[in-house]
């Protein structure tokens, strides 16, 4: 009798912990087709390994290189992870987590995190710490990051956070419950279409331009981390226009890098060398670049690495060129179909581009 | 520490834990322990105002106790050599010698409640009616104050009257007093009820912490799925009131009356339901009051320790008082005795429920709110004759389910449109606000959409809709006995998947986490 009730009792566990599970996987965000950037996180598990260089931060590198460029042209392999807004703690997290995948020759951090000194907004650390994997750095950067609404349980069990969604729930939700949609190239989210700059920002004075100690705590760390595990740390910061980088700011980087023997470049110097012309480069004005200028901006850093850093030419080795070659169908075909796009609706209608006549 | 918090679920898991690992001869210390943790979260410094009510209410009752017993056992050894009058006049003089310490006592505690709760409430008026403008002195309420306040002076008035000797340790007594489940919103328990159930060892029992277990996530269920969402169109409604008038208004009454109910018998039964857990038997709080046919029967049935807390311990004592005897001689003799012998008691009863009013708030509106419910149950009273006179002309009518049904939802309309002055918390606007309703005539609000302007979606409606359905059938299920008991006689599957769907339906549909205003319990303020 005891033994029957044992059993009913963890079936009974059983059902509930699986329907949970399950409930949390249907109610959690998908981020296929709105802010498809949630998933930048969490796709580069299946891309773990074989990379020399790792660029981590926020828009401004997943937005502003083409790691296929890169590929293509100077056969080095590269991944982004990038996310929206990526404090620089969560940077230096993903970095240690990535050296447990993997060790790649460079490591390339974009500085515009500096300015954030505290935890800034709840949707934007969800879209960078729940796509990372259970690890010690998970841990410690949900830490870092949470904001005073945030709790930490609700990191360990999303369902706390995202039951709500239940009145929201789509066919996506359905479609992909046990799978998801490829939509990155190496952590690039790819856009074609042309927004031009209009006007440049006015530069505000701040009260004070000197970047936190946390921030300088977590470069520092930075710089050690990747000393410990013989990686190059290379500092830059990318041609966005927005927001205001400033003079004090990139004299403090330079400062910085040149204390700590780092390389450092500030793309928004460099526009010219690059090539970047913000009339036809950019898809919202400035703030990131498209396809095009990412590609420019590939293939000027992509020089600059290999003669900083010797990378090797992988293109020769048949099984990675097998590889990448799939990456760069996949990558030259979403290129081909979002140009298609273009044509056809005068918007990428499927690529998160706005519908111009519904402005 | 809110019980619908993360923390606190964590900090129940650790005090489960440590409960049943303890040996039992200290698990009324670890109780004790974990009261004071909890009560200390809310910030360290109000455990002063609990510690000073419970140390001084402690040594009174001592006190007095100590006292009775001398007194006792002196009259016992000179019983013989004493006449009647002579045992009278000693009792007369050991009662006066007890009171000292008992009014001290009792006017210490109560006036440190009335300093912390009604000291602006005074400054309030006294600005508005001399002109002047004194500062407010803005005290930080302490936790729970009203309610252990209370249920420390209960102890000492029975100490007092002899009804039991004080306790003897002071760590139970604290443990009494401070209670964590119970310390916020009560009920506000009896040392007699209590004692024992609370100091006693409880073996680890499988049914007890499961019925305790379920009692929580039903109390989890009305607050977080009920309560807190309904919170959201009741705030809209109440905190614009020029927007929302007339048929609004009316909205307003039944949504908040629904969101009180849910919200605070959604917290005694999170609070019975942990006591248990624990072992611990509280008192009942609530029968059901909706299904009361009238207002008096409401009020029995409506947070019934705070009720027969005022009953035995103001309205008793306020009527057989000497003035009050006095009163209901004279106007016997002026009124004659129908009328004469109405008057001492309606007296006592709008003392009593200007007394309760002032308990629920530090305002004019709650003492409004006394005031009317006293008007209802007088005026209720008086019409006792008509309705006698119906029922003996009509006797089929009053039996049947429809009249039933009209006395229950008389009563629940009734009470409903009373307790709108509990929301806008100003007189004037409140009585504004209703009047809007009979002139306003804008109906329409129903049909036309207006409801998803609340805050609340369709989605949010049908939960609603669906809770209150919910909540509805197990009043109903439980008139007949505990539906905890009718479960656990149901088969395995049935039981563990109605578990299932409680326990889920708290999880997906609670309005809690972020989006949510973590909502406390409206009778935590009290």
């Amino acid at each position: 009798m005891k033994k029957k009730r044992f059993f009913t009792v963890l079936i009974a566990l059983c059902l509930l912990v699986g329907s949970l599970w399950f409930l949390q996987r249907l109610l959690m965000p998908k981020y296929i087709h709105d802010i498809i950037e949630g998933r930048l996180i969490s796709e580069y598990y299946d891309n773990a390994g074989g990379n020399d260089v790792i660029f981590v931060g926020d828009c401004e590198v997943y937005e502003n290189i083409s790691p296929i460029t890169l590929w293509e042209e100077y056969g080095i392999t590269s991944y982004i992870r990038g996310s929206a807004q990526q404090l620089i703690w969560q940077s230096y997290y993903l970095m240690e987590e990535t050296l447990k995948y993997e060790t790649p020759k460079v490591m390339v951090f974009n500085v515009l995190s500096m300015m954030y000194d505290e935890p800034q907004n709840e949707a934007y650390n969800r879209m960078t710490l729940d796509g990372m994997r259970w690890s010690q750095s998970k841990v410690d950067s949900i830490k870092a990051s949470m904001t005073e609404e945030e709790d930490f349980l609700s990191y360990v069990f999303p369902l706390l956070r995202y039951h709500s969604r239940w009145s929201e729930l789509s066919g996506e939700d359905f479609q992909y419950l046990f799978q998801t949609k490829k939509s990155f190239h190496q952590g690039y989210l790819m856009r074609v279409d042309v927004r031009p700059v209009t006007s440049y920002p006015s530069e505000t004075p701040l009260a004070d331009y000197q970047f936190s100690d946390t921030c300088y705590e977590y470069l520092d760390k930075m710089v050690a981390l990747c000393e410990a595990n013989g990686v190059e740390l290379v500092l830059m910061k990318a041609p966005s226009i927005y927001p205001v980088w400033y003079d004090e700011w990139d004299q403090q980087m330079e400062e910085y890098a040149e204390e700590h023997g780092l390389l450092y470049l500030n793309f928004l110097d460099l526009t010219e060398e690059v090539g970047i012309d913000f009339n036809t480069d950019t898809y919202d004005n400035g703030l990131h670049l498209n396809l095009s200028g990412a590609e420019k901006m590939a293939h000027y850093f992509g020089k600059i690495l290999q003669d900083t850093y010797q990378l090797p030419d992988h293109r020769q080795d048949p099984e990675v060129a097998a590889q990448w070659q799939e990456k760069a169908d996949f990558y030259h075909a979403m290129e081909e179909d979002q140009y298609r796009e273009l044509e056809e609706y005068g918007y990428l209608k499927s690529y998160g581009g706005r519908n111009p006549n519904e402005e | 520490m809110l019980f619908t918090s993360f923390e606190f679920i964590a900090f129940l898991a650790v005090m489960f834990l440590l409960y049943y690992l303890v040996p039992k001869k200290f698990q009324w210390l670890l109780l004790l322990a974990g009261s004071y943790v909890f009560y200390a979260w809310a910030g360290p410094h109000f455990l002063a105002y609990i510690l000073t009510t419970t140390g001084t209410t402690w040594l009174a009752a001592r006190w007095i106790t100590r006292m009775q017993a001398e007194q006792a056992a002196w009259l016992k050894a000179h019983k013989a050599e004493m006449s009647r009058e002579e045992r009278k006049a000693y009792k007369a003089e050991g009662k006066k010698k007890t009171r000292r310490p008992f009014l001290a006592c009792l006017l210490l505690n109560l006036g440190i409640l009335a300093v912390i709760k009604y000291t602006d409430f005074f400054i309030s008026n006294v600005n508005g009616i001399f002109g002047t403008d004194l500062a407010f002195m803005r005290f930080a309420l302490p936790m729970g104050i009203s309610f252990y306040t209370f249920q420390s002076m209960g102890y000492l008035i029975d100490v007092y009257r002899g009804k039991y000797p004080a306790q003897d340790s002071l760590g139970k007594f604290a443990l009494f007093v401070s209670f964590f489940p119970q310390v916020v919103q009560g009920p506000i328990s009896r040392y007699d009820d209590l004692a024992q159930t609370l100091y006693e060892e409880h073996p680890y029992d499988h049914r007890n912490i499961s019925f305790g277990v379920q009692r929580i996530c039903w109390g989890f269920f009305k607050k977080l799925v009920v309560a807190d969402r309904l919170l959201v169109a009741v705030n809209e409604l109440i905190q614009n009131p020029a927007d929302y008038t007339g048929a609004f208004v009316l909205l307003a009454m039944f949504l908040y009356a629904i969101e009180l109910y849910a919200d605070f018998t959604g917290g005694i039964d999170m609070t019975i339901g942990i006591a248990q857990v624990f072992g611990v038997k509280l008192v009942e709080n609530f029968e059901r009051p909706f299904f009361s046919k009238n207002t008096a029967e409401y009020w029995r049935r409506w947070h019934i320790t705070m009720g027969t807390w005022f009953r035995d311990y103001i309205f008793y004592p306020i009527s057989v008082c000497q003035p009050m005897l006095k009163l209901s001689k004279a106007s016997r003799e002026k009124l004659g005795q129908a009328l004469g012998k109405r008057i001492p008691v309606y007296l006592s009863t709008a003392i009593v429920w200007f007394v309760t009013g002032l308990w629920h708030g530090a305002s004019w509106n709650f003492i409004v709110w006394g005031m009317l419910n006293c008007l209802v149950l007088i005026v209720s009273q008086e019409f006792e004759p008509f309705y006698a006179w119906f029922h003996g002309k009509f006797p089929k009518v009053g039996k049947t389910f429809w009249y039933r049904l009209f006395q229950v939802g008389r009563t629940f309309c009734l009470m409903s449109a009373i307790r709108i002055l509990d929301c806008y918390r100003d007189v004037p606007l409140t009585f504004h606000q209703v009047g809007t309703i009979f002139t306003q005539g804008n109906w329409g609000i129903f049909a036309d959409g207006s409801l998803l302007a609340l805050g609340l979606s369709e989605a949010d409606w049908a939960v609603i809709a669906i809770g209150v359905a919910v909540m509805l059938c197990v009043s109903l299920a439980g008139r007949s006995g505990s539906v905890r008991e009718k479960l656990a006689a149901k088969p395995l599957p049935v039981r563990y998947a109605l578990y299932w769907v409680l326990f889920v339906s708290i999880l997906v549909f609670g309005a809690y986490g972020i989006g949510y205003d973590a909502s406390q319990f409206i009778y935590n303020q009290f």
